[in-house]
């Protein structure tokens, strides 16, 4: 599946590019997007650090496998196979609190972190559980409480009121995550 | 009342240090070599990173190539017809295909909406909770699912997709609900 997408959006670009005379353009996307991965793997490096180390800390302290106990009666509905992994359970809380504040890079660190407890207790390692579907569902459509960025953004242009924007987006993210979990839950049977 | 609210706003723009200082307070109390244990995580987090770098420089060749060539706006031309459909505004539909692909790219175009139309116009609403409320979904899947090495991601993309366009479809009638 996502072989054929990549093939797909790779080739296509740079076909409909040579047919449209853009080469050059596109020959410079390609140097630049190797920069640019580069800049966004190293401004993610620091906050991963900070995040696994600050982790770390919570974990050896036993504070995660506290706020996962307080947790776990919510996500024991959502998250059926890891609920009992007291370590998933914590990165999980963490993660989608992070999404939830707005604090996507603060978020990255903790959802990875799940990923890879989460691929201990898969049996096929090649392929997704259920779980893991739901989580990056979840995370593709998580609770916003706060949409900062949008928000200063707003402001900078001179909206008479950039805040009003924020209850609509809630009710939006609500439903779309619930209805995201629903989604999941039908179309984790066929395939 | 006011108060209140400001002191809620002034602690959810700290939760950063908030979140850090209560983690290594009730580490020190429970006698946790913080420092050493600060460092051995934060190890972990370069092996995070390099492993998914190659991950993440695959998606973001895809998409560059496919925006810099003119494919997404030929894209874009094709489905406008379709978004029309559900009452979204065809200003807004760049946003909406680019939002799932890339961040910073969704950040551009948003910025060029509000800077167009202005942010209190009824598309600049439209665009500002839908910036709000949806995700980069390639992004999260291939640095997620490439930290783990997964290759076969099943019902993820369909689900997130619906998921996606649900969040749109409620952002544009709530827009017009609302205001």
């Amino acid at each position: 599946m996502i072989n054929i997408i990549w093939f797909l959006i790779l080739s296509l670009g740079i076909v409909i590019g040579m047919l449209t005379g853009k080469v050059e353009i596109v020959s410079k996307a390609i140097v630049s997007s190797t920069t640019s991965s580069v800049e966004l793997v190293m401004g993610l490096v620091g906050m991963m650090c900070l995040w696994c180390g600050i982790m770390k800390i919570a974990e050896k302290s036993g504070l995660t496998d506290k706020l996962a106990k307080v947790l776990r009666p919510i996500l024991k509905i959502i998250f059926k196979e890891t609920s009992k992994n007291n370590k998933v359970m914590s990165s999980i809380t963490m993660n989608l609190t992070a999404n939830m504040m707005g604090l996507s890079n603060a978020a990255t660190p903790f959802g990875i972190k799940a990923m890879e407890e989460m691929q201990k207790m898969n049996i096929e390692k090649d392929t997704a559980s259920n779980d893991m579907a739901l989580f990056l569902v979840l995370n593709a459509a998580c609770i916003q409480f706060l949409p900062t960025t949008v928000i200063s953004i707003r402001a900078a242009y001179n909206s008479q009121n950039p805040a009003i924007i924020i209850i609509p987006a809630i009710i939006t993210t609500g439903i779309a995550s619930v209805l995201g979990v629903v989604y999941c839950r039908i179309l984790q049977k066929y395939f | 009342m006011i108060i209140i609210g400001n002191l809620m706003s002034y602690m959810l723009k700290g939760i950063i240090p908030i979140i850090i200082t209560l983690v290594v307070t009730y580490g020190i109390i429970k006698k946790v070599k913080v420092y050493e244990c600060f460092v051995e995580g934060a190890k972990d987090g370069i092996a995070i990173c390099l492993k998914i770098f190659p991950y993440l420089l695959a998606m973001i060749l895809a998409v560059n190539v496919f925006r810099a060539s003119g494919a997404l706006d030929f894209f874009i031309y094709l489905v406008t017809p379709v978004v029309k459909f559900i009452g979204l505004p065809p200003e807004v539909v760049p946003l909406v295909l680019i939002k799932p692909l890339s961040g910073s790219g969704a950040l551009g175009v948003f910025t060029d909406i509000i800077r167009q139309y202005g942010a209190d116009s009824y598309i600049g609403r439209v665009s500002s909770i839908i910036m709000g409320s949806t995700e980069t979904i390639f992004y999260t899947l291939t640095v997620y699912f490439g930290a783990v090495n997964i290759k076969k991601i099943r019902h993820t993309l369909l689900a997130a997709i619906l998921a996606d366009i649900t969040a749109v479809i409620l952002a544009v009638n709530l827009a017009k609900f609302f205001f």
